[in-house]
């Protein structure tokens, strides 16, 4: 029986910020919270593998604040079995490092409440928000286990996962023991949905809670702001390249013919057959 | 902490031994940031034959390099190449460390940054060091690059970043012999816990995105496969290469050879002509750093727009040829 730990993150929908053109800075307000889709893919793939083995068990893992807890159960309403959640103030500011260390820590902290070894740790490859894709080898560092990131699908072979992922020449399939890590980006299908009886379910199911105390051999150096070795400086909004030349209106002739103008006249296309 | 002021360079190589282009575009801004930190600009090589990348990096600018080899270091592993670096890392203590932000940099960098305990700063498309502390501020996007970071690690040595392929130009290329370092150190095959069972490239199709001067690229807006055949002809009309958006490759219409993007290719054309691409992130990641950006969009509100330096707002079916017949007119005149 195989038991596999999806990592998720709650990010806001990045698609649907936007910037206050008065004050340079991101509307965050009214931005719905999501489970980080890449993540949303990892939940799926160890979906799969449980769709061909009954017996597997999916655990979610999340760190975050107590309101993290709804992307939670939404993974409880779509395939996962059971759900964790690292949550405290001791935790807030980690960089990708800190991060990875306290989930490494919390993973223990899973295995042994749980009597349980994880043979599989699936990760989204990034989150939406920070886009770093840092922390899911981070983790399996942590752990002295082998990754593969970039996973598009999976299967269990005997005593080893094979698993296709994305490269940039295309595509390779690698095979890696257990336990193991593995990231996981888009694949040509959409993840399933959350179903209703589940959905109903998992309202009422009952999350564990991890906080700093319960990760006896932690070292509290190492996490929070404080034990971040990269800090955040400072943040600013992109300048979007002011002054384009858009033709918006008028005939696409005439438009054509202005820019096709412009083109020649500042040499940018020199040649044509 | 920091003995040493030398600034590292990853040369990444293919499996053929010749380094990928970002390790050489990351000799141009090394350069210039390791005399800032008063330092060397060395680069370091870890392949099944180190000689080609090792000589790539002399001529693009670098004082040194460092060289591991290896059969185990043919293919790309997590386990032999985080060995096989950060072995070096501790026996030379450089003061910061670059990688390309290749699938193959991001998977080994943190890796590396979490054997050593030090700070890594992903994805970074500018570089600078700041004034008062001497660190280096890694900056870059986040949010879906709604928003630029400056990410400092101000007490780790060594300061490590991976950057965004693309971004940089290579240096001129001047031939000249320097110091080479070879490194002895074997990673048994054995204790890779990974292992390749099929790697499936693109065969047939080569198409040299990294080299275009003129790139048109296909996007969702193409509609179907035949959107290509347009694309096709007014890039061969104008000497360019065709790109593709990641929907389009996705949805089958086009190879993966095509793609630009997060997991495709990162262009620095002269000129990139988007048609019917709507300017997500993960597209506009590779290819931002082009020259002259052309925006052909029937939705005016389609972010490409932010970026573009030129654009027509309409449908590409009806712009596309009319364009080529007026530069045609034009430059036949």
């Amino acid at each position: 029986m195989k038991n596999i730990l999806v990592c998720i993150k709650q990010v806001p929908n990045t698609q649907e910020i936007s910037i206050d053109p008065e004050t340079n800075t991101l509307i965050r307000d009214g931005v719905e919270s999501i489970v980080n889709p890449y993540d949303g893919y990892a939940l799926e793939a160890a979906a799969r593998l449980k769709d061909k083995d009954k017996d597997i068990k999916i655990y979610a893992l999340c760190m975050g604040p107590p309101q993290a807890e709804a992307a939670l159960r939404e993974c409880l309403s779509i395939s996962a079995d059971a759900a964790y959640l690292a949550s405290d103030k001791f935790f807030a500011g980690s960089d990708t490092l800190a991060t990875s260390y306290i989930l490494s820590e919390a993973i223990k902290k899973i295995e042994s409440l749980e009597s349980i070894k994880f043979d599989m740790i699936f990760c989204g490859k990034q989150a939406i928000d920070g886009d770093t894709a840092q922390v899911g080898p981070q983790i399996a560092e942590c752990l002295d286990i082998p990754q593969i990131t970039y996973g598009l699908t999976c299967e269990c072979k005997d005593d080893e996962l094979y698993v296709t992922k994305e490269t940039e020449d295309g595509k390779e399939i690698l095979a890696i023991k257990f336990p193991c890590v593995v990231t996981f980006t888009k694949p040509n299908f959409e993840p399933r949905l959350a179903g209703a009886k589940r959905r109903f379910a998992a309202k009422k199911m009952e999350i564990g809670q991890i906080g700093v105390d319960m990760l006896d051999g932690i070292d509290r150096a190492k996490i929070g702001l404080k034990g971040s070795p990269t800090q955040v400086r400072k943040t600013f909004v992109p300048q979007v390249k002011k002054g384009g030349v858009i033709f918006k209106e008028g005939s696409l002739e005439e438009s054509a013919s202005k820019l096709a103008g412009l083109l020649v006249e500042n040499k940018i296309v020199v040649d044509i057959e | 902490m920091g003995a040493s002021k030398d600034l590292w360079v990853f040369i990444e190589t293919k499996t053929d031994n010749t380094p990928k282009n970002v390790g050489l575009e990351l000799l141009n801004p090394g350069k210039r940031l390791a005399a800032e930190q008063g330092g060397k600009l060395v680069a370091v090589v870890i392949a099944e034959d180190t000689s080609i990348a090792a000589k790539a990096a002399g001529d693009y600018g670098a004082d040194s390099v460092i060289t591991i080899e290896g059969p185990e270091y043919k293919h790309y592993s997590t386990d032999a190449h985080t060995a096989a670096f950060t072995y070096l890392i501790e026996k030379y203590d450089p003061l910061t460390v670059m990688i390309g932000a290749t699938g193959n940099g991001r998977d080994l960098a943190p890796r590396i940054s979490g054997r050593i305990g030090t700070g890594l700063t992903a994805d970074c498309t500018e570089l600078s060091i700041d004034e008062q502390t001497g660190c280096i501020a890694w900056t870059r996007p986040a949010f879906g690059g709604n928003i630029m970071a400056v990410i400092f690690c101000a007490n780790h040595r060594p300061q490590m970043g991976t950057i965004r392929p693309g971004v940089f130009k290579k240096p001129a290329s001047q031939p000249k012999d320097i110091e080479i370092i070879k490194e002895s150190f074997s990673f048994d095959p054995n204790k890779i816990r990974t292992r390749i069972v099929e790697i499936m490239e693109e065969v047939g199709e080569k198409v040299d995105l990294e080299g275009a001067e003129i790139i048109v690229t296909g996007g969702r807006g193409l509609g179907d496969a035949a959107g290509f055949d347009l694309i096709r002809s007014f890039a061969a009309s104008i000497g360019a290469t065709v790109g593709a958006s990641r929907a389009t490759v996705e949805e089958g219409w086009i190879s993966h050879a095509h793609q630009v993007g997060q997991t495709g290719k990162s262009v620095a054309p002269k000129v990139y002509i988007a048609c019917g691409v709507s300017g997500a992130t993960q597209h506009v990641a590779g290819m931002s750093s082009s020259e002259t950006i052309i925006a052909i969009n029937k939705d005016p509100n389609a972010w490409i727009f932010n970026l573009a330096d030129y654009g027509i707002v309409g449908d590409l079916y009806e712009v596309i040829p009319l364009l080529e017949k007026e530069l045609k007119a034009k430059l036949k005149a």
